[in-house]
Order: structure tokens, then sequence, then C-alpha cells
């Protein structure tokens, strides 16, 4: 029993968060808004230098051959910055897809994917809209028990808006004759795989996105001052903040077992993932509700940049599986006769 | 990260179970706010004792195993699946064992920790007075130095086991122009020194749980000190730091909770879902208790690695206590009319223990550090807010 991250994965995580808080900025943000794909195939390539979009691709293809354990500390720093780039969905959720369908396709796409030259993007119907389905050059969709592998050509999108201006969102239709490359339990397979490790995705970044939130909600309460006296002095408003700090501490530990169970295969993934999902998206909506209140009428403005991090978590949530679907899994396993509750169990399935 | 037992640890949770399977009383002690209750309970703490389970991370000349934090939380898990009574001694145990480790001398420990461990010697706290509770600061009491000895004046309250323990802990003002935390003394008084007078007060449930402590005239012999006079601030912010740290509130109790939590709901289900918020609590109950396991087993094995516990403790107190608390009143929601019928009450079948459990569950919140007070020091300590 170790659970605790190596010194190894500890660094990884701290280069990675130095590059993405230097790079990855409120300006750059609202300045991706500005353009037409909202996208930067330069920095994507900085993430590929970095090895981040080929961290779970297998090593004969190019990538570092890491596991979802070794990613999820990246994933929520991705969500401390907002990120708008596909990485948490190319790396986390797209690559294992991929090599998990193997052969051919496998072959043709880890390897641009690790290298930079491609974004290889999962999307799945429960989604209802595909994220980045843009600028993806392999977009892999399940619809109910099939899953394509769609390139350039293959499909034509209409783009919905988000209230997220970082968030592009697409329709997909597929054009006709095109034939799915997993059916049946295959594809129901992979689809299950794209939507656990979709949702451990949301959930690490929301992690990051709340822990944002506290970061922004403690140097604005610092500096406004009010009755003679920083706001931050008040119990009311340390009370928000400590509100959050609470759900973020105990939604840490469930998000990284659920990397631990999808890394090691284990039995209780869909348990272990919905928790996470759970956990950490409630901490995220927790974080935003109290962040913009300590904020006032600052906190409802365009101007301030809290809207970006509020905006991602509250998407998020709902995204992957929203808060039903979630708590319909596991209400399904403690509402069942074979449930093994209580003391000493957390680690026995 | 890996997160599945040795086999060291596997053998260790094997023998918990067995031993506990032998040794717990087939029927429940009664309470141990009763003067018969609280002797079978110190009864079992020597039975513990004989088995060297009282404190299985104690060093073993103190009649512990050694273990580490996680073996800690495994044979916790154990002890709650068996069903065995509740601790008599843990504010001994618990709070005052780790400091007098800490901060004892050598002749303190050998005298106090193996009575404590067996239960001969029942501890009490004494923190609280009538003007100094979430202001623990503000403590009056006080204890002059006369010769050997320190002469304590004053009053005590709210002090849990006070009623029939032996002895009592807690801070007490040496330096009568001193203000604050300074010329604080923390200090052991056994509880039958001439010049003490306990008053029992009834809790909620009407039993004696907790007490007030007159202190006329009482002479403690110096060598009853725990530190350095005056610093008694830092030995009890220690105490302090353990109590809402990790060791006082182990996840299985909480795991244990919510599983017959939800047990009660299958067994209620065709009324319990007229509300449909029950079952939504049901689920998070559950979701939130594996929460507090999985992130005391993070700390622990931070811990058991040479890492430190921060003012992060503070989360703990708060999360467990509202916990227990949301546990508790969701199970009452489920009873409906049976929540509030006495056990013993001819139309109270099935009502189990949550009666008991809900009473108590009103208190969690506000020992130990009120949550407020919690929310402050997250606040300040964690996030680096402005105490002014």
């Amino acid at each position: 029993m170790d659970f605790t991250f190596s010194d190894d994965q500890i660094l990884f995580q701290d280069t990675v968060r130095d590059f993405l808080v230097n790079e990855i900025t409120p300006e750059r943000i609202r300045a991706s808004w500005d353009s037409e794909s909202g996208r930067d195939d330069g920095l994507w390539r900085q993430l590929a230098e970095l090895g981040l979009t080929g961290l779970a691709v297998p090593e004969e293809f190019g990538g570092l051959g890491m596991s979802e354990l070794d990613f999820v500390l990246l994933a929520q720093e991705c969500g401390y910055v907002a990120l708008p780039e596909p990485l948490v969905n190319s790396a986390l959720v797209a690559a294992p897809v991929l090599a998990a369908l193997g052969g051919e396709l496998a072959a043709q796409w880890l390897p641009r994917l690790a290298a930079g030259e491609a974004r290889v993007i999962a999307g799945m119907e429960r989604n209802l809209v595909v994220e980045d389905a843009h600028v993806a050059d392999l977009l892999l969709l399940a619809r109910g028990d099939a899953v394509y592998a769609l390139t350039q050509g293959q499909f034509s999108l209409e783009h919905n808006e988000s209230v997220d201006p970082s968030r592009r969102l697409f329709s997909v239709a597929i054009h006709d004759g095109i034939q799915p490359v997993a059916t049946g339990e295959a594809g129901a397979g992979l689809a299950a795989t794209m939507l656990d490790r979709g949702a451990l995705g949301a959930a690490a970044q929301a992690l990051g996105l709340a822990r944002r939130m506290i970061d922004i909600s403690v140097a604005y309460t610092a500096e406004r001052q009010q009755f003679g006296k920083p706001i931050g002095s008040f119990q009311a408003v340390k009370h928000h903040m400590a509100d959050i700090a609470v759900r973020l501490e105990y939604a840490k530990a469930p998000v990284y077992r659920a990397a631990c169970a999808v890394s090691a295969g284990r039995g209780d993934i869909a348990l272990a993932v919905s928790h996470a999902k759970l956990a950490a998206c409630e901490a995220a909506n927790l974080a935003a509700k109290n962040s913009i209140q300590v904020h006032g009428a600052m906190g409802y403005t365009w101007e301030v940049d809290l809207h970006i991090f509020m905006k991602k978590a509250w998407a998020l949530a709902n995204t992957w599986g929203d808060a039903g679907f979630h708590k319909q899994r596991v209400a399904g396993w403690i509402f069942s006769p074979q449930a093994r509750l209580g003391a000493g169990e957390t680690f026995s399935r | 990260m890996h997160l599945e037992y040795t086999q060291k640890q596997q053998a260790f949770r094997a023998e918990a179970r067995q031993w506990l399977a032998e040794h717990v009383p087939a029927q429940p002690l009664q309470t141990y706010d009763t003067e018969a209750g609280f002797a079978r309970h110190r009864e079992w703490e020597a039975v513990l004792h004989q088995g060297r389970w009282t404190m299985v991370t104690w060093p073993e000349e103190l009649g512990g195993r050694g273990s580490d934090l996680v073996e800690w939380l495994i044979f916790e898990e154990e002890y709650y699946r068996a069903g065995a009574p509740k601790r008599v001694n843990m504010n001994g145990i618990c709070l005052l064992g780790p400091t007098l480790m800490e901060y004892g001398t050598g002749e303190q420990k050998s005298r106090i920790l193996p009575k404590m461990a067996s239960g001969e010697e029942i501890w009490a706290q004494a923190w609280s007075e009538p003007g100094a509770g979430s202001d623990m600061a503000a403590i009056r009491t006080r204890a002059d130095r006369r010769g050997d000895n320190y002469v304590i004046n004053g009053q005590k309250i709210w002090s849990t086991r006070a009623v029939w323990a032996d002895w009592c802990f807690g801070m007490f003002r040496t330096d009568p122009d001193s203000e604050r935390h300074h010329g604080l003394t923390f200090i052991l008084v056994p509880l039958d020194s001439p010049g003490i007078t306990v008053r029992p007060i009834p809790q909620l449930d009407g039993l004696p749980g907790f007490a007030e402590i007159f202190f006329d005239d009482v002479e403690v012999p110096v060598a009853n000190r725990l530190g350095e006079e005056g610093a008694g601030w830092s030995v009890a912010m220690a105490t302090a730091g353990f109590e809402r740290g990790l060791m006082l509130r182990a996840p299985a109790r909480f795991q244990e909770t919510a599983r017959r939590l939800v047990e009660l709901y299958k067994a209620n289900r065709e009324a319990a879902d007229g509300d449909p918020a029950i079952a939504d609590a049901v689920i998070r109950a559950y979701l939130d208790a594996e929460s507090y396991c999985l992130t005391t087993y993070q700390t622990a094995c931070r811990l058991d690695r040479g890492g430190k516990i921060g003012a992060e403790s503070s989360t703990n107190k708060i999360f467990w206590s509202e916990l227990d608390q949301a546990m508790c009143a969701t199970a009452m929601s489920i009873l409906g009319a049976r929540a509030e019928l006495l056990p013993r009450a001819p139309a109270a079948a099935g009502v189990g223990t949550w009666l008991e459990d809900f009473l108590f569950a009103q208190s969690g919140p506000i020992y130990a550090g009120s949550n407020e007070i919690q929310r402050n020091i997250i606040a300040e300590r964690m996030l680096g807010m402005p105490r002014k």
C-alpha cells in the first residue's frame, strides 16, 4: 500500500505547471477567443516537445509509454490554467482507445500524435457535441456500440456556440457509407474506455480549476478593502473559501485512486471513476459559486478572469457523464445485493 | 502508487480479525456514561491490552506493536467491523499519549503510559472553562507554585469522561500577570486529589458524559507538569493537532455508519423513496465516507514516509463531523415517526442505535475546536488569508 506519487511524478508535475502557468495566461486565452479555430498549432507542438501528447502512447510508437497515473497530475495542471488545447482528450482518452484499436490505425496515428503533428480527438454521443472536432486530424467517435475512426472528408461539422468562448463544440454528421472500426462487444468496450477516461480527465481538471479559483479569490479578497480592511479578513468570506478547501482536499484522493484503478485495469474502474468525477466536480462547482460570491459584482463581469475558470468548471461537470449518470452508476453498486460496503472493503474491489 | 496491501499487512489484518472474533463481547456493553458501563469498558481496555491492541502504533515496550499508520488504519477497520466496544480512554491514548511521548520526561512516560495502556488509569480532558471555550487562551484557572507543588484554583467545564475517570489533563495559568497564551502550563491532575469537586453535566441523552471540575486549593506535585512552565500553549497545540488530526476519528467508524445507512435505506426503501432526497443523501454518505477513507490512507502513507501533517488537518475535523451529522440526519428521515422513539419503546422496531448516534453527531461540529474555528484556521494558515 503506497498512496503517494513518486518523486519523478511530482517533478514532472512541477515542470508542466511552470510551463503552463507561464505560457497559458488569461491574456492568451482571451486572445484565442478572437481567433477562428481558438487553437494554436505552435502551442500543440510545444506540448508535444514536453512529451505530453505522447505521454500515454506506447514507446514503439514514439511515445513515453506512461500511464493514466502519470498523467493525472498533469491533467490537474491543465485545469489550473484552463488549457484550451485538447491535450487531456488526446493523451488521456484518444491515445488509449487508439492503442486498443491497434493495427494499421494505431501505427499510422499514434506516432503523429506523439510528435505533435496531429490531434486525435475522442467524442461520444453522451456528450451531445464533440469538443475540438474542428481541429481533429483523426476523430474517434462512439455512437452506441459502434466506434468510428474518421479523417477529414469523412464527416461534416456544425458549430455549437458555448457560453465559454474557449470551448469549441460541434455536432458531427458522418458521411454516408462510412463503416465503424469496432462494433458489438468490442465497440461497447471501447466506448466504456472512452467514457471512463474522459470522466477521469474531467475530474482531474476540475481539481485544478477549483484550486485556481481559490487562488484567484484569496488574492482578490486580500486586496479589496471595505470597512477599512481587506474583505478576506472577514469570517463570512473566510468560511466561503474554507468550505471549498475542505471539499477539494477530500476530492483529490478519489481522483488519484481512480487513475490508479484505470491504469491497473482493475475491475472497480466504473465505481472509482464515478466517485472521482462526482467529488471533483462538486468541489469545482462549489469553488465557482463561492468565488463569484466573494468577488461581488466584479465576479459577474467579463473583465475579471474568474469566469474563464468558472465556465470551464460548470461545463466539465456535465460532460463525460453528468452527476445523474455517475450517481446512478454508484447507486447500481451500493444498492445491489452483492455490494461489499463498510470498513476494510475500500481496496478490496 | 500502488493500492494493494502487502502480505505483512494482510497477515496483520488476519491476526486482528481472529483475535477480535475471539474476544469481542457477544452482547454490546452498557454505555460508558453509566458507572457500571464505565467499569465494563475499563475491563475491556485491559483485555485489549493483554492482546497488545490498545494502541498498535505505540512501541512494544509500552504494550503496542510499533505499527505504522497504515496498520493502524487496518486495525481500526477490523475493530469497527467486529462491532467492538467504544474506547473509554480515547482522551488518554489518542490525545495525551502522543503528547507525553513528545514532551514527557522518562519518569513521566514510564509512570503514566503503561497504566494508560492497560486501562488502569482513565483520562479526562480539562480544557474549557466557563469563559474559555473557542477562545482557549482566555483560561483563568490558576496554578500557583508553592515549593514542589502547584496549588490549583478555578473551574474547568465540558470535561469528557471526568465523572468516573482517574486523571485529567489541561492548561492552567501559572503566571498570574500573564495574558492570553503566555504564562500557561500543561499539568496532569489526579481527580481524587483533595479539593476537587466533579459535578456531572447530563448530556442530550440525560447521561453524564461530561462534567464540571472545581479546583479548591488542589495541590499537585511539580512532577506532574508536562513540558516547561509557561510553555503550556505549545504543548496543548500539539495535543489539539493530534485530536483534530488523524487519530481521533478513524475512517472505519464512518464507513460502518455509511454501511448501516445503506442497509437501513434498503430495508425501508418504499417509504424512504417518498422523499427523493433520501436516496441522494445515502449515495452521498457512502461516497463521502469513502473519500474520508481514501484521503486518510493518502495522508497516512505520506506520514509513514516521513511527511508532516499541516494546517490541512483542520479540513479533517470539518469533513468527518459534518459527514456524521448528515448520515445520522438521513437515518432519522428514513425512520420517520420511529426516529424519536427510545429503542426500548414498543413501537421502535428496527431503530437500532440511530437515535443515540444522531444525538452524539450533534456534538461533532462543536467539540475538539468548533468547526467555525477550524474554518478560520484553514482560511488563515492553509490559504493564507489575512488575520486582520
